[in-house]
């Protein structure tokens, strides 16, 4: 029996479990629009914008580990979710997005709202189509979903001209997909695992560096086990912050540029990096020839060209974390046993030396709040039991530096792009994914501007996120590095007008919650997390904080600045700009 | 350092424009390039001329196998093989110099493939230096207008790795 193009979609979908779309219609996807509208399987979340909708996918695949979903029209919708789009492509992470397209006939005349979106895309998706025959549609599906979310994860764009959604083809959902040019390796080399676990063995002053590929790839147990059963100290960069228990003694907290001092001078002491999915960033490096001077690095990546990309690597095992992970303790624990214990005794001390040296810290004070206040009353009234997504900024480094994170997946935050606006939105993918537990947003008064009009799908859908905003009337990361770099020269980074945003809140029909003293920071929090609504938390904090320590761009990362050094210090410290 | 890549891809639409833009996107040259069916019409072969140093080289051939419709990638600096590039040259000698252009045209193994009363146009194939050698030549003899192809490439039977 044959089907239309539209009904083989949707089905496809259901096959790949699919149960939420992130959407927004227009002319071309209104078949698949109605088809939808007799679906009971399948729920879609319609968004204010299609940006908000790819990164609602985004946020929902980050927390949930499933690929994510959105559904958009031609031309301007296809191209409002390019953002979204070279966001998870930056961060590896799985989202299928389905995009209209004008007819084929029409294709390439230039028509009402025709957009080459495939051409546009090619270099921040994984991979992407356009679909020419209804009967190449459910295997390209499924196609799609398999490389969206094997090897290195990615999005994938789907572009569906509107006579294929009307087309009519028997639908044959493949059991199996077979492409010859992809074959992702997955098991690392066994000679390259064996020579990883004798340089450890060796080593006096290993540090292991814990990436995105961790939680991508479900990791964090195995990598849990490598720590403590050699007792190397991890630390986790911003994409793989969740990959290791913050709390544990052994971890370091983050490196790089808002790094903590010990994680950094960790690096630069060691003697061998184990670095597990991670990709040697340059907010993470700093400056390359200075970066692990002394360190032999080993290098666990599923992606090769993250291998020897940014710095030389004595042992590459290219293979997925989990796989590669697993084989590793395993070596370690049938050969030789050494008493780790008693080889890492002087450099755990040494770590806990610069710990103490230097905590993560801040200067509390009573009249005016602090944004670490907000995050550190965030995490002890939750118990830390919350997903947290952040927008980009300030807010971000206070959120990934105040927060502890001991569960994989519960730091939702745009690494590698960088993009204000993404954590509301997956805020709110996240909470459709979870609708029981806390989702929040660490935004800023920026950030939650670029997509707050996302808040209507929150209420509409009545997924409660609660966005925490560290209103300082600044954009505030702009500001620092103004300060500190420009002369304080602030061009453009005061936004003068900010709106209200508890009437904000209000006007969509959401709570809004305000705190201006500290002492009103825990009745604040509290209150959002008793309301089963989306609320607005606006604190008012000090504009004039900045995130600490602080390495310069360009510089290396045990050249850092502390808030507790005179300005005049500070400003020794040249950024390469 | 100069390297030849051969890269058997996927013939399917926009598989040139994901190879190009992945050197434009990532700042690397691209001297030469050709595109053409293999025994197999499902497969095409590209012969591609960049120039790196090893590092550069490695990311290229690594980001290039990286593309889900490559199949494979060989880098022809690592083996024994025999390339070819052709160029049709189009001159306009004066009459005392005819001879001379023929005769060169011969040295060189070339065709003369269409003239006029005024021009002669020669199809020459040989590798690079070849071509440029004969480019040299013509020169003097009044060169209207060349068109060179890309260099294709095929690694030799029995390849040993350098
Ligand atoms: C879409 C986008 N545009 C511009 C930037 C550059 N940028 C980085 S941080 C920042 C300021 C963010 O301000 P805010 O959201 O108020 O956060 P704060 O730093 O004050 O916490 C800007 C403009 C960006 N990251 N993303
Ligand atoms: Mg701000």
């Amino acid at each position: 029996m044959k089907v239309s193009g539209s009904q083989i979609v949707i089905e496809s979908l259901k096959k790949e479990g699919v149960k939420h779309i992130f959407g927004y219609p227009g002319g071309v996807v209104l078949n698949i629009f109605d088809y939808l509208y007799d679906d009971k399987d399948i729920q879609l979340i319609l968004t204010r914008h299609e940006q908000g909708a790819t990164h609602m996918a985004d946020g929902y695949s980050r927390s949930s580990g499933r690929v994510g979903v959105a559904l958009v029209t031609s031309g301007p919708g296809a191209t409002n979710t390019v953002t979204g789009l070279a966001t998870a492509a930056m961060d590896s992470i799985p989202i299928v997005v389905f995009t209209g397209q004008v007819p084929t006939m029409l294709i390439g005349n230039d028509a009402f709202q025709e957009a080459d979106i495939v051409g546009i895309t090619r270099p921040c998706t994984k991979y992407n189509y356009l679909i020419k025959d209804v009967n190449d549609l459910a295997y390209i599906i499924k196609e799609a979903f398999y490389i969206a979310s094997s090897g290195r994860p990615g999005p994938v764009l789907i572009d569906l001209p509107k006579d294929i959604t009307a087309a009519q083809a028997v639908f044959n959902w493949p059991d199996k997909i077979n492409i010859r040019s992809y074959n992702p390796t997955l098991e690392g080399n066994k000679w390259m695992i064996e020579k990883a676990a004798q340089v450890i063995s060796k080593s006096k002053k290993p540090v292991i560096l814990c990436g995105g590929g961790v939680l991508l790839s479900n990791a964090s147990e195995e990598l849990r086990e490598l720590a403590e059963f050699t007792q190397i100290p991890v630390s986790a960069t911003l994409m793989g912050i969740g990959g290791f228990p913050s709390t544990h003694h052994l971890s370091l907290g983050m490196p790089g540029m808002h790094g903590t001092y010990y994680a950094n001078m960790a690096i630069q002491e060691s003697d061998l990096l184990i670095a597990v999915g991670m990709r040697f960033d340059d907010r993470v490096t700093g400056k390359l020839d200075a970066f692990a001077p002394n360190a032999s690095i080993i290098h666990i990546d599923i992606d090769p060209t993250s291998i020897r990309k940014n710095v030389k690597v004595d042992i590459p095992i290219v293979g997925d974390s989990k796989r590669v992970l697993t084989s590793l303790n395993q070596v370690l624990k049938e050969g030789e046993k050494p008493q780790w214990n008693e080889i890492r005794k002087q450099w755990l001390k040494q770590l806990d030396e610069w710990k103490a040296l230097r905590p993560m810290s801040y200067n509390y004070v009573e009249d005016v709040i602090k944004p670490q206040y907000v995050i550190e009353k965030l995490y002890e009234i939750t118990s830390g039991d919350a997903i947290i997504t952040t927008e980009v900024g300030q807010n971000q480094m206070w959120a990934a530096q105040f927060f502890k994170y001991d569960k994989p997946r519960t730091f939702l935050s745009s690494g590698g792009l960088g993009t204000m606006g993404y954590g509301f939105p997956a805020a709110i993918g996240a909470q459709a994914a979870y609708p029981d537990r806390v989702v929040i947003d660490v935004a800023g008064d920026g950030s939650i501007q670029m997509n707050i009009q996302e808040l209507a799908t929150a209420v509409l859908y009545n997924l409660p996120v609660k966005v925490a905003i560290l209103n300082n009337g600044y954009l505030g990361m702009v500001r620092q590095w103004q300060e500190l770099f420009y002369k304080e020269r602030y061009s453009h980074s005061y936004l003068s007008t900010i709106p209200d945003f508890v009437k904000v809140a209000e006007a969509y029909g959401a709570v809004g919650l305000r705190a201006t003293k500290p002492s009103e920071v825990e009745d604040v929090i509290r209150e959002a997390l008793k309301v089963k609504k989306p609320v607005f938390m606006d604190f008012v904090i000090d504009w004039k904080e900045k995130v600490y320590p602080m390495v310069p761009a360009g510089a290396p990362i045990d050249q850092m600045m502390f808030d507790d050094e005179p300005q005049k210090e500070k400003k020794k410290l040249k950024a390469v700009k | 350092m100069r390297h030849t890549i051969s890269v058997l891809v996927e013939n399917k639409f926009g598989v040139l424009s994901r190879v190009s833009g992945l050197f434009s996107g990532r700042g690397y040259n691209i001297e030469s390039i050709s595109v053409g069916e293999t025994l197999d019409p499902k497969i095409s072969i590209m012969t591609i001329v960049t120039k790196g140093d090893d590092q550069i080289i490695e990311q290229i051939t690594k980001q290039l196998n990286k593309l889900i419709d490559v199949i494979k990638v060989q880098d022809l600096l690592e083996v024994d093989h025999v390339e070819r590039e052709m160029v049709l040259l189009k001159v306009t000698p004066r009459q005392e110099l005819k001879g001379e252009v023929l005769r060169l045209a011969e040295i060189f193994r070339g065709r003369i493939v269409d003239s006029s009363p005024k021009t002669y146009t020669i199809e020459i194939t040989g590798d690079e230096k070849k071509i440029e050698a004969f480019i040299e030549l013509m020169k003097p003899m009044g060169i209207k207008e060349f068109v060179r192809s890309g260099k294709i490439a095929i690694a030799r039977e029995m390849t040993r790795t350098r």
